[in-house]
């Protein structure tokens, strides 16, 4: 197993372990260099547990962990179940409709409910940027933000980043491409953040149309033109376009989106020739990926649903397991 | 009738006349009626004497821009309320907007205010009435009726009207009846889902932007239309750089085009919004700090004409939400003089240059007698210590609703006594005249 960094990370759990210095998982911008690398020693550790025959390592046992969902999110919902309970937590699923009307409107009356219930961790996915923070003000329990707007999705961030150290071997001086539509996109952010601070250098790939204000001082490089921004890359991120809303206003057509940003065959040769490709998930193949890439042998999509649950164990084990936490 | 009233040993500070210097200042039947440098010459027998104890004897501050939830919420605010702020913060006359429900687009509207708050605010309200019905930017109101009715000016307040040739024709049927037309600049298209300025902080917090041009761009098209037909046009609020450029154009072409600043588009910037605190959520959105100095130095040179509170209350409710779903405003009737004296002690901007934007510049806008203190002027009046240490608290707060955007704030300044018609309607707690 390829391991770059720290060295003795075979334990897993939190036996030997520093305490981990935050009650909450908000963002990758609340954590600095050594605390991301610790996270992803911790996940790499726990990767064996869940290939494993009996996929248990029960340092939660005992704690509630609640999955707060206002957004739809099969894969991340499950990851997170998943995770708790290979860890020993009862895990319980809340999906919170929000209409239009009402939305938002039950964030703090939901905060204060569920608290009451004495849980251990709230994990939450919230459609509105900074929803996450503003509940974790309000509950007493570590809150772990599965994404919120478009603002940060920090365990996809740190799956994507074990991900790339297990294929690669090591992050720093990789070139890492993000291509699609940054501006809406929590996973360019947290990624940009994250890998940056592991000296990874970003490129971001995107019309005009789907690049945020400011964005040069995210990343190392922007592109317009993907097959300039793949030139050289290591790795090649693809994000979800949500095309149903972008279609007329942002991009004229899927189509016309597909010809200049949809990773093909031709476009990912200019990338280097042991590229990775990546996605978040759920993928739109025809839109932003073409089939035959995002099941071919340079794909490691399934890998980061893997790393997925080894990140999610790693962060509620981080949070909830260490000592010092479980007295505060 | 009440007794005439000295107020002696002052430093009077009166931006219309450009006078700073010591007096005192005599005050009969609400009106005031004489002036004297130095000490007072002679005082009437039974006057009251107010010893200023060297403190700023000013006009009563003027505020163009604040709202209340009378009628319709007034939970958030009401006339009471929102005059007891004003009274406490030195503001002796404000313009109401209209966005209350109803809307106040019909001249029985502007006549209940006007009725409601002589019954119960304790400082002059003066209302501006929607320009289009409904505030809803599709067909112009009765602007006659209205004058006729009392309305000191036509505003749409939060709304911008979108329709150009919509604005053409309130513009044109207001030069009729020589009526202001206040107006609040946003591009809907541009605004789009925007909540604060954008820029880097927004795409780091995931927020969506509003580029200046969604204001940039409507004002352009207002001082046009103002210049094609001659009307009486005040640019609500204007916060970035592009606008101040597009102002001090247009005043060198035309004498009847003026604008405001709203005190938190000159005391903050977008640093202020992170992370996601929802009461600097403000429309429009604190600016970049470059902007904030283009606004002070605009400020400076004249071609801003009037720092107004923008006194928005909004209850807890609409507040404690995700950012891009909380309601835009904030309260500042209390904290306006002391957030404005900021830029004096900072050395930003002279003490004269400020009061003007809300004294004596507000007045002429408005075509109002106050603003100044003239013989014959009504005696609205401030007596301020412009040192006076304080924090603001979320406990001292006057008005009815929490949102302000200085929770905290450390200020230099602050009213001892006000008088609206010659009555005292606020003393500070630590004023030793207050025992009178």
């Amino acid at each position: 197993m390829a391991n770059a960094s720290t060295g003795d990370t075979a334990t897993a759990g939190t036996a030997g372990k520093r305490p981990f210095p935050h009650r909450d998982l908000l963002g990758v911008s609340q954590l600095n260099q050594h605390e991301i690398l610790d996270l992803i020693d911790r996940a790499e550790a726990m990767i064996p547990i869940s290939r494993q025959p009996r996929k248990i390592l029960p340092t939660l046992s005992g704690k509630t962990q609640i999955n707060l969902f206002f957004e739809p999110s099969t894969r991340t919902q499950s990851s997170f179940e998943i995770a708790g309970k290979r860890l020993g937590a009862q895990v319980t699923n809340m999906s919170v409709k929000t209409s239009s009307v009402t939305k938002g409107e039950t964030l703090i009356d939901t905060a204060a409910t569920l608290n009451a219930m004495q849980p251990d961790v709230i994990i939450v996915r919230h459609p509105a940027s900074g929803a996450v923070e503003l509940l974790s003000q309000k509950v007493g329990c570590a809150v772990i933000n599965a994404g919120d707007g478009s603002h940060e999705h920090p365990t996809q961030a740190l799956l994507d980043a074990l991900t790339i150290r297990q294929r690669k071997g090591r992050l720093a001086g990789l070139t890492v491409a993000i291509c699609g539509d940054i501006a809406n996109s929590r996973v360019a952010r947290s990624n940009l953040l994250l890998l940056g601070a592991l000296q990874v250098r970003t490129r971001v790939i995107a019309p005009k149309t789907l690049l945020p204000k400011g964005i040069e001082a995210l990343a190392t490089e922007v592109f317009t033109d993907m097959r300039k921004g793949l030139e050289g890359a290591d790795v090649v991120m693809m994000l979800r376009l949500q095309h149903e809303r972008a279609a007329g206003r942002l991009i004229p057509s899927v189509r016309e989106y597909y010809r200049f940003y949809g990773l093909d065959a031709e476009k990912l040769a200019l990338a280097r020739p042991d590229a990775i490709v990546m996605h978040p998930g759920p993928m739109n193949r025809g839109v932003e990926i073409d089939p035959a890439i995002a099941d071919g042998p340079r794909s490691v999509i399934n890998e980061q649903v893997e790393m997925g649950v080894a990140v999610r164990m790693a962060v509620l084990d981080a949070l909830l397991a260490d000592p010092s936490q479980v007295s505060a | 009738m009440s007794a005439p009233i000295v107020i002696a040993n002052a430093r009077i500070v009166d931006p219309a006349t450009d006078t700073d210097r010591p007096g005192a200042l005599l005050v009969v039947d609400g009106k005031i009626d004489g002036l004297a440098e130095g000490a007072p010459q002679g005082v009437p027998d039974g006057a009251t004497l107010i010893d200023a104890g060297g403190l700023v004897v000013a006009p009563g501050l003027i505020d163009m821009r604040v709202f209340t939830g009378e009628p319709g919420h007034e939970y958030r605010e009401t006339l009471a309320t929102a005059a007891e702020a004003a009274a406490a913060g030195g503001v002796t006359s404000f313009v109401l907007m209209p966005d209350t429900t109803p809307a106040v687009d019909d001249g029985a509207i502007v006549d209940f205010i006007i009725r409601r708050a002589a019954a119960t605010a304790k400082v002059n309200v003066l209302p501006a009435a929607a320009s289009t019905r409904g505030l809803r930017g599709k067909e112009i109101t009765e602007f006659g009726l209205l004058r006729e009715a009392g309305a000191v000016c036509l505003a749409d307040g939060r709304q911008s009207i979108q329709s150009a040739g919509l604005l053409l024709a309130a513009m044109s049927y207001a030069a009729n009846f020589d009526m202001l037309i206040v107006h609040h600049l946003a591009d809907a298209s541009l605004v789009g889902d925007g909540v604060m300025n954008e820029g880097l902080l927004a795409t780091t917090s995931g927020l969506k932007g509003i580029p200046s041009e969604a204001e940039t761009i409507p004002l352009a098209r207002d001082l046009q239309l103002a210049a094609l037909t001659g009307v009486r046009y005040h640019a609500a609020q204007i916060s970035c750089a592009g606008s101040v450029e597009l102002m001090r154009n247009a005043k060198r072409h035309s004498g009847s085009v003026s604008c405001g600043v709203s005190i938190n588009n000159l005391a903050l910037n977008e640093n202020d919004v992170a992370p996601y605190r929802t009461f600097f959520k403000l429309s429009p959105p604190l600016r970049s700090e470059d902007d904030r100095r283009e606004m002070v130095d605009g400020l400076l040179s004249g071609v801003i004409d009037v720092i107004h509170s923008a006194h928005d209350p909004q209850d807890s409710e609409v507040k404690r939400q995700p950012f891009a779903e909380a309601s835009e405003g904030a309260i500042g009737l209390e904290t306006l003089l002391a957030a404005a004296l900021r830029l004096v002690h900072s050395g930003d901007v002279d003490l004269m240059t400020v009061l003007r934007a809300m004294t004596s510049r507000p007045a002429e806008i408005l075509g109002l007698a106050s603003g100044r203190l003239a013989v014959g002027a009504p005696a609205d009046i401030i007596v301020f210590d412009p040192d006076y240490p304080w924090v603001v608290a979320e406990k001292d707060i006057v008005s009815r609703s929490r949102n302000t955007a200085f929770e905290g704030a450390r200020m230099q300044g602050a009213v001892m006594q006000t008088l609206v018609a010659g009555r005292s309607v606020f003393r500070h707690a630590h004023w030793p005249e207050g025992a009178k």
